[in-house]
Order: C-alpha cells, then structure tokens, then sequence
C-alpha cells in the first residue's frame, strides 16, 4: 500500500499527465462540436508540455540563471526550451484550427460534425441523382 | 561557387524558400508566383549540388549556427536524404509551373500571395524533415509543413466548400500524429539526454533493452504512420486530396507522405537500429498484416469511386501500403524496394493528379461519368493520364514495374511467397481502377453539347515531364536503384554497426 502511494505521490505531476492526455485525446476523438474537438487537441498537447517540463525538474534544482556559486544545482533547462518552441506551434495549430471552424460556420452555418456530415450528404448525392 | 557558400548550402536549403514565403505575401498576387517558381527552382539547384556531393557516400555534416553537435543542430545529409531532398524540390518546381494556370482558375486572385507563401512554406518545412539530423527539428518541420498543408488544401474552399472540412479533419489528425511523435520522442529524451539522431542511436544501443524504450518506439511508430496515411489511420487522406486544389493535391501527393515514409525509414534503421527484438516483431505482426489490409481494401475501394481525384487518393493509400510492405521486411533488398518505390510513386502520383487537374481546368468536373468521351477532346492529357495509369498497375517499361519487381524479389528471397502473390494479385485491383477511367475517357461517346479543349501548354509540360521520367526510369532504372540500393546499404549497414 505504501509503495503504491509513493508511485503515485512521487510521479504526481506524470499522473496527472496521463490523466490530461487521456482526456484531451478522448474530447477530440468523441466530441462532434468542431470548437470543443480544439479544446480537447489543446488539453492533449498541454499535457504533453507538462511531461516534457517535469522531466526537465532536478530535485533540489533551481532555475538554471547562473548565480557564481560553484555547488549550486540547476534544473534541466532543455525541455524548457523544447516546450517553448512546442508552445508556439500548439498556439498556430489552435489559431488554424479556429480560423477552419469560423469559415465552416460562415459557408454551412454550423459547426457540429452530425449537420455538416448531413449536408455534404446531400451535396454528394442530390434529388435528381438516384444515390 | 565560391567556397563559403558551397560550404554553407545545407543551410541554404531550408533557410532560401523560408525567407521567401514571406516575400511572396508582400509582393501580392501579381509577382508571388514569379518569386515562389524562381526560388524553388534555386532550391532544386542546390538540392543537385548537395546530391552530386553525397552520391559516392561522403556524409555532409553541417552544424547550424556553429555548435557542433550533439549540442548542436546538426544537418546531415547522406545520399537517402539527398535523394528525398532530389524528389521534394524537383517536384515543387514542376507542380509550380503547372500551377500558374490551375492556380489562377481556381482559387481568387487576391489570395495567391498568401496561396504561394503557404506553398514555400511547406516545402521548407518538407526539406527541412529531410535534411535534418535533430529529432525535435524534425518535429518542427513537420509543423511548418503541416500547418501550411492544411491552409493549402482549405484554400480547395473556392471551388468546393467541403475542403474546410477536410481541411479541419487533417488538421485534428495531423496533429493527434505529431503530438504522438513529440511523447515518443520525450521518452528517448529522457533515456538518453540527447537529441541528435546519431548519438541518440549509440546511447540507445548502450542503454540496451528497457520498458520506457519500447513506448518511445510505439508512439514515434504510431505519429509517424497516421502522418503517412497507413491503413487503418488513412481518413484524413481521401478527403484531403480529393477536395484541394488541384495543384496542391498533385505536390503533397507527391511528397508528403514520402516524406514521412523516410522519416520512418531513418527513426526505424537509423535511431531505433534494431538491435532490440521487440521492434523487428512490431512490424512484422503489425506494421506488415496492416499494409496488406491496407493494399487490398484501399484498392477495393478506389474502384467504387466516380471521383477521380478520390480513386487516385484511395489508390495512394494501397500505394503507400507497398512502401511499408518493403520496409517491414526489414532487409536490404525490402529497404531498397521502399526507397524505390517512394520515388516511383512519387512520379506517378503527381503526374495522374496533373493530369486530374487539367480536366478540372477544362471540363470542371473530376466526375468520370462525366469525363466521358474526353480522350478525343484532350488527347495530351488522357495520354499521359493512362501511361501514369500503367505505371500504378506495374505493367513492364513503367516504373511501377521496377518497383514491384524489387519488392516480389525481397519477398521472394525472404521465402515469403503469399505476400509476393499478394502483391502481384493486388495489380489486378489497380487494373480494375484505371481501366474504368480508360474505358470511360476512350471508348464511350461525349455527353451532348459539351465543348472541351486541350490544356495549355503550361500544364501538359510538367505533366509529360514527369511522365517522361516515369517511361525513362522504368527503362534504364539503374540510376534510381543504384541510388535506392546505396541508401539501404548505408541504413541496414548503420544498424549492423550496431549489431556486432
């Protein structure tokens, strides 16, 4: 019982981002709203961000601004990095996606999956073509 | 040339067509196209240049900003991604010539600015996969090029809205897969500290066999094969090509997934190394069983399709399923074979959805109901649309043929014999495919009252270029397999580095 709880309390923050992940996976896939489909890519990425920045933490590490002193310890300042550069694309993917579903909604007036899918039914097999 | 700048070429690559995307937006529609064709025709120079420096098997190691690597980003270029580099830019320079004419019919003139910076853009970030010897560049390149692949295809809005659609759906994929990559590679990152490819591939060697290895190696698999469209994560794909512009469709179908084909190929032998069991049984029970399915139900399905460009799409799909096909073999002639093929298909592709895109142009329509009796009205284009036809099927003197002959080979050597009836029977299927269109466009009598003209030249010369190099290379293949078999041979041979 004891090792299980320090599994879970020593890993928290990868816990927590397998919980988001799995989440944000599951709102993108299930979700027929195009607008919460973003939400739940954005969840996902955000999760993978916050995994990319725990294992950049060294325990007792500070942050990795020089001070002159010879036994100071640093956090990995690397997967910061990474994750700013991931952080950028997150924000163009979601700027993208939000400009698609504004355009969506201007030439089919609305922006859930079942109603579009219904009407490029109807824009694929019209009355006067036998389906 | 003077020396600094030969020396500096790697970097050029990617750096000349970045700088210029933005300049085409400035410039506006009446000089974009001007800029982007005279650019990518820069890029294609240098892509010959570092190519012609590679193929004796030197390896051009290029440390971007000064900082040597495995600090540093490193671009490496060896002759399979000279080759890949050879393919993209040569490509981007034929389908923009032809896309002066299909552009300007199909998408509003005030756009074209921003239509040929996108453009750049994603051959940059294309080129950028390629050259790159950085794992997370690669995810950034992906990026780039993702990011403008889907404003491409939305632009396909102008003629048909149903490409927002697609557009949005290839983008919650394409982003699911990259997303996928970027875990996989977080857990090589933390196993090894490094990033760069090659120490990456050493540090996984020494660390050996391990829990944390194997999820790295599944989600970078898995990214990198919903981004290459394998059955069963290919939806994106029809709809995304059959619903974007014409021109667009011909390049991303050309380069795209072969991109990401080769960023397979070089995590799965270069990286990976397979000196670990484990990931020679992923693909032979999965990877392999999938590109059969894929082969078979893609090729299936393309024959009930009346879109043409949508057959063509599902037919990629199959296509693709040959190149898994070979590397799931994991030997040097199955290496080889992908590597070929990834070529060949390349140069088939993009001239049957030029040639698609020519009969958008002049009969507004992709229908073949509806293209019937076309062969008399545009003998260029339906000529060049059959011989693109033959090669998809294998039929001798094509370099389909080439293709498949390599890989019934390695999988014949291998003693593998219902694959190879697999693949020969699956010809059967692409026959079915393209002599529908054939019997269509030839044999059957124009509807009434329709007046179609030959496309312009503009269009039929890079379609019959590439169709040109379709016959020539299906002749005399010996440049492309001996490029195609040095390739495999420095890939299996980094990993039998590894080995003893």
């Amino acid at each position: 019982m004891d090792s299980a709880l320090a599994l879970i309390s020593g890993h928290f923050n990868y816990w927590m981002g397998i919980v988001l992940m799995m989440l944000g996976l599951y709102v993108a896939i299930s979700r027929g709203n195009l607008i919460k489909k973003v939400i739940g890519l954005n969840l996902f990425q955000t999760s993978v961000f916050m995994l990319y920045i725990s294992m950049g933490k060294v325990a007792g590490g500070t942050a990795p601004i020089l001070t002159g002193k010879p036994d100071t310890v640093y956090s990995n300042p690397l997967p910061h990095v990474l994750i700013l550069t991931a952080i950028v694309v997150g924000i163009s993917t979601t700027a993208l996606a939000l400009a698609l579903v504004v355009r969506i909604r201007e030439s089919y007036g609305t922006i859930e999956e079942d109603e579009i899918a219904a009407i490029e039914r109807k824009l694929e097999f019209p009355k006067d073509r036998p389906a | 040339m003077p020396e600094a700048l030969t020396h500096h070429l790697p970097a050029l690559q990617v750096v000349l067509t970045l700088i210029a995307a933005p300049l085409c937006a400035l410039v506006g529609s009446r000089w974009a196209w001007s800029v982007a064709t005279a650019t990518s025709i820069v890029a294609f120079a240098i892509a010959i240049a570092l190519f012609a420096s590679v193929l004796d098997g030197t390896v051009i190691s290029y440390h971007m900003g000064g900082w040597a690597p495995p600090l540093g980003i490193e671009y490496r270029i060896d002759i399979l991604n000279g080759f890949v580099l050879l393919i993209v830019s040569g490509i981007a320079v034929l389908t923009l010539i032809y896309a002066q004419k299909s552009v300007a019919a199909e998408i509003a003139s005030e756009k074209h600015g921003l239509f040929y910076a996108a453009f750049l853009l994603c051959l940059t970030g294309l080129m950028g996969v390629a050259i790159t010897g950085d794992a997370f560049n690669v995810f950034v390149f992906l990026e780039i090029s993702s990011l403008s692949a889907y404003a491409l295809i939305a632009t396909g809005a102008d003629r048909d809205r149903r490409a927002l659609t697609a557009a949005y759906n290839y983008l919650i994929m394409g982003t699911i897969g990259a997303t996928f990559f970027v875990i996989g590679l977080g857990m090589l990152y933390m196993l090894t500290g490094t990033l760069n490819m090659a120490d990456l591939a050493q540090r996984l060697f020494d660390h050996g066999d391990n829990r944390t290895l194997r999820t790295g190696f599944c989600f970078v698999l898995i990214g990198l094969t919903l981004k290459l469209a394998m059955f069963p994560l290919h939806l994106w794909l029809p709809d995304a090509y059959s619903r974007a512009p014409s021109a667009v469709t011909a390049f991303l179908s050309a380069t795209a997934t072969k991109v990401m084909v080769y960023v397979l190929l070089r995590f799965l032998f270069a990286v990976f190394s397979f000196s670990f069991a484990f990931e020679g049984s992923v693909l032979r029970v999965i990877v392999l069983p999938l590109a059969m399915i894929g082969i078979v139900v893609a090729s299936v399905v393309a024959i009930f399709q009346d879109d043409l460009k949508r057959m063509l799409a599902y037919s990629s799909i199959a296509q693709i399923g040959y190149m898994l096909l070979g590397l799931a073999l994991v030997s040097q002639t199955g290496v080889m074979a992908s590597i070929v093929h990834l070529f060949n298909h390349a140069v088939t592709k993009a001239a049957l959805f030029m040639a698609a895109g020519c009969f958008v142009l002049q009969a507004e329509t992709t229908s073949i109901r509806e293209l019937r009796g076309i062969g008399r009205d545009m003998p260029w284009t339906t000529a060049a649309f059959a011989i693109g036809g033959l090669s998809l099927i294998g039929v001798p003197l094509t370099v389909g043929f080439i293709s498949k002959w390599y890989l019934v080979e390695a999988f014949i050597a291998e003693g593998w014999w219902p694959v190879a009836l697999l693949i020969v029977g699956s010809s059967l299927l692409s026959f079915t495919y393209i002599w529908r269109v054939v019997e269509a466009v030839y044999l059957r009598d124009a509807p009434e009252g329709v007046v179609r003209k030959e496309a312009p030249l503009s269009m039929l010369a890079p379609m019959w270029a590439l169709v040109g190099l379709s016959l020539y290379f299906g002749v005399d293949s010996s440049l492309t397999s001996a490029a195609a078999s040095r390739a495999a041979n420095a890939l299996i041979g980094a990993s039998n580095l590894f080995w003893q």
